[in-house]
């Protein structure tokens, strides 16, 4: 071994060194995150070659090769159809959706009375709105106006009264139908889950009997099922002549069976909470009420915000099964524009149809999903694993 | 974070509890002297009671149909929720289709109005439900009539609007010969799963001794996209629909509908049984349809032929003297006029739907006249 001068010792910092080439910068990023090992190499050249293969398509169809103006389905026939574009044509049939418009947001709701759907529209976001930006003031005043208020003046707008011509249900449809039945599901058994998983987990025996048969009950059957009760059986054991709303129905159905898989949702976050929180509300003397308001519940919910909104959304979605009681939703009655209307038949109909039902429902799947996401992050207090 | 919510739960305890106190302040001597809250509230209960109730009931006495249909002021009519030609709703949501057409027809023969109608689109499943219910005054959805249902489910067919029955439609640019379903031997055939059409399809092919390849898809749609891609050489359904699915196909002009049909698909409007004076209308408001058309009284016309010396023409519209046909069906006399201005003769409404002024452009077929060759046969209104 060597000796070494141990009199220099270092007194300022080393000055710190770019980064090593191949670690940043685009190249490195892709090399670390594309085609770290072979396999992944592999995996990624895949994935170009399919993307690349298929989006110049997509977005083709969609925008480049569409047809955006037209009265009827000759805008969108090739020569070959009867129509003007080029034979081998393929492309999204925008004219149909445009025509159509009015009835994918509203049914066959009348012309003239439109405004009072789009009113209640209005006022359903100039009330949501503040209540989901949490910086906006009078959240007390702004939560009983949407949830106590708010529902009286939509169902008189839209059904009628007070001057306002009725309007039945049967001709309600399209993205307004959609919307009641998931704000009803929404309203109705967020409340009425957390009531039913707090009743089987109470230690009253009649209450705590009731919820789990109702729960385990409703849980057992499928939607359609009760649906199918509601529309066929129904009408059947009321007296002749006498007929209960199809929307009323459907709206009863969606919000219990919505009401079970919230109350189970939430029973999980109860059981995730530990029991010291529950001994130590006991201990500072509060009641059941108030142990649960202000100490569990606040909790439990925090924790399961991601089963709620899975909830929400799949009742969303889950509304496109009135089709089969006769109610059209905005699927429905895209679908039946499509199967029902010669004036837009052609081959691209359908797909553009069903195109647009899916953007639809997926913005508003997306931004369901997006919020509850800024609020777990908003709530979170430092407990996440 | 976690100081600040704690925080927040402690003031909103304070908050919880100081309302529980007044509460219990109240309770213990405190009679609150303004009642006007409660009253507005009970009476807000009230109406929205009141207005959930003319929502969710819609109560009819069980008279007979007609004065049912008279005392509500419109006619309830179930129809398709979506079949190209017979009914579907337009660009402004109104409905419009052959079956739609009869049932205006109908309310124009009860109430001289072809706008008193009210429809419900039925799926085929509830569609009879929905008219043993009383949900509906007449179920006009593409429905064949059968003795099942005739006696069974409790109906009254009115007649046939339209003789549908099964076809099959070929690329005749793939198949050029072909102009007759007995030429299908080997064929593979596009078939939509469990339904009667699936059934028909294998009962004619056994029946001919001949081989076909079934390609069957669960789902309309599937099967139109199948045939278009060429994966079958033959397409079967009832011939109404083929003609709609001819429209979807990338190359329409190339296919063509063969002659043979190898099932009887009547479609007919139909009536609850056990009401025969509300039967006797429906059924002569098919009629009267078919004999304005035989006897050339058309939408525009109408009001000229009321003038004529014809005593057939002068029976049918109700202009001979003291006439009693209108009264004894318990319509008025001038009730064929009032079916012909609403929506035109059987002619005009075929034509209109489904045929040459429709993008369907089906041929009258068997659906013609019976002058003409067809099956369409009006019961003389005498």
């Amino acid at each position: 071994m060597q000796e070494h001068d141990m009199s220099w010792v270092r007194t300022e910092m080393a000055l710190a060194q770019a980064a090593p080439r191949s670690q940043v910068g685009f190249g490195a990023w892709v090399r670390k995150n594309l085609f770290s090992t072979p396999f992944d190499a592999a995996l990624s050249l895949l994935a170009i070659l399919a993307l690349a293969w298929s989006v110049p398509h997509i977005l083709n169809w969609l925008f480049l090769d569409a047809v955006w103006t037209g009265a009827d389905r000759t805008a969108c026939l090739t020569t070959e159809q009867g129509g003007q574009l080029p034979a081998g044509w393929s492309g999204a049939c925008w004219p149909f959706v445009s025509g159509r418009f009015g009835q994918f947001m509203f049914g066959r709701y009348p012309l003239e009375e439109r405004w009072r759907v789009i009113l209640t529209g209005i006022l359903f976001i100039v009330l949501l709105a503040p209540l989901l930006i949490p910086k906006a003031p009078y959240k007390g005043l702004n939560a009983i106006l949407f949830f106590g208020v708010f529902p009286f003046v939509a169902f008189f707008l839209l059904v009628g009264g007070f001057g306002l011509r009725y309007v039945e249900t049967p001709l309600w449809g399209g993205l307004m139908v959609t919307l009641v039945i998931s704000y009803v599901g929404i309203v109705v058994s967020l409340p009425l889950g957390i009531l039913l998983a707090m009743g089987r987990r109470s230690k009253m025996p009649i209450v705590k009997l009731l919820s789990v048969i109702f729960i385990e009950a409703v849980r057992g059957v499928p939607l359609v099922t009760v649906l199918f009760m509601a529309s066929f059986m129904l009408p059947l054991f009321v007296p002749p002549g006498m007929t209960f709303d199809k929307l009323l129905r459907a709206l009863i159905g969606v919000a219990l069976f919505a009401s079970a898989y919230m109350a189970e949702v939430v029973r999980g976050g109860l059981q995730a909470i530990p029991k010291g929180q529950y001994e130590g509300a006991d201990s500072l003397g509060l009641g059941y009420w108030q142990k649960t308001t202000f100490i569990i519940m606040p909790q439990a919910l925090k924790l399961v915000i991601p089963g709620i909104v899975n909830t929400f959304i799949g009742m969303f979605k889950d509304t496109t099964l009135v089709l089969i009681i006769s109610m059209f939703d905005l699927l429905g009655v895209v679908k039946q524009n499509i199967s029902g209307d010669p004036t837009w038949a052609t081959p691209q109909t359908a797909k553009t149809g069903y195109v647009f039902a899916a953007a639809i429902f997926w913005v508003f799947c997306f931004g369901m999903s997006r919020y509850s996401q800024y609020m777990e992050r908003r709530l979170d207090t430092g407990h996440k694993r | 974070m976690g100081e600040r919510l704690r925080v927040d739960l402690d003031a909103m305890f304070r908050k919880w509890a100081g309302t529980v106190s007044r509460v219990r302040k109240k309770k213990s001597g405190y009679v609150p002297n303004n009642r006007k809250g409660f009253w507005v509230m009970k009476q807000l209960a009230l109406g929205i009671l009141s207005a959930a109730a003319l929502g969710v009931f819609a109560t009819a006495a069980s008279a007979g149909t007609l004065e049912d249909v008279k005392a509500k002021g419109f006619l309830q009519c179930g129809v398709n929720t979506g079949l190209a030609g017979f009914s579907a709703p337009n660009d402004k949501g109104d409905w419009t289709g052959l079956d739609v057409d009869f049932c205006r027809a109908v309310a124009a023969a009860v109430f001289g109005d072809g706008t008193k109608v009210k429809f419900t689109g039925l799926s085929a499943k509830d569609r009879f439900t929905a008219l043993q219910s009383g949900e509906v005054d007449i179920l006009s959805r593409n429905t064949t009539w059968t003795v099942n249902r005739d006696t069974a489910l409790g109906l009254n067919f009115a007649g046939v609007t339209y003789y549908d029955g099964q076809g099959f439609m070929i690329n005749a640019k793939k198949l050029p010969g072909v102009n007759s379903a007995l030429q299908l031997s080997g064929a593979a055939v596009c078939v939509q799963a469990g339904t009667t059409t699936e059934l028909n399809l294998a009962d004619y092919f056994k029946a001919n001794k001949m081989e076909y390849n079934p390609v069957v898809f669960e789902k309309f749609e599937e099967a139109n996209a199948a045939y278009d891609a060429g994966r079958c050489d033959a397409y079967t359904t009832d011939q109404s629909g083929l003609y709609a699915v001819r429209l979807q196909m990338s190359a329409p002009d190339d296919h063509v509908v063969l002659p043979e049909i190898i099932s009887k698909e009547p479609l007919g409007p139909s009536v609850r049984q056990g009401d025969d004076k509300w039967f006797d209308i429906v059924k002569w408001t098919y009629y009267a349809l078919l004999n304005t058309e035989e006897a050339g009284v058309t939408q525009a016309n109408v009001d000229e032929m009321k003038n004529s010396d014809n005593p057939d023409i002068k029976r049918l519209l109700g202009t001979e003297a003291e006439t009693k046909i209108g009264t004894d069906l318990g319509l008025s006399n001038d009730w064929v006029v009032n079916i012909v201005k609403a929506t035109g003769n059987y002619g005009e409404i075929f034509e209109r739907n489904v045929g040459t002024g429709s993008p369907l452009k089906i041929s009258r077929g068997i659906n013609a006249l019976w002058t003409k060759g067809g099956l369409q046969y009006g019961m003389p209104i005498r």
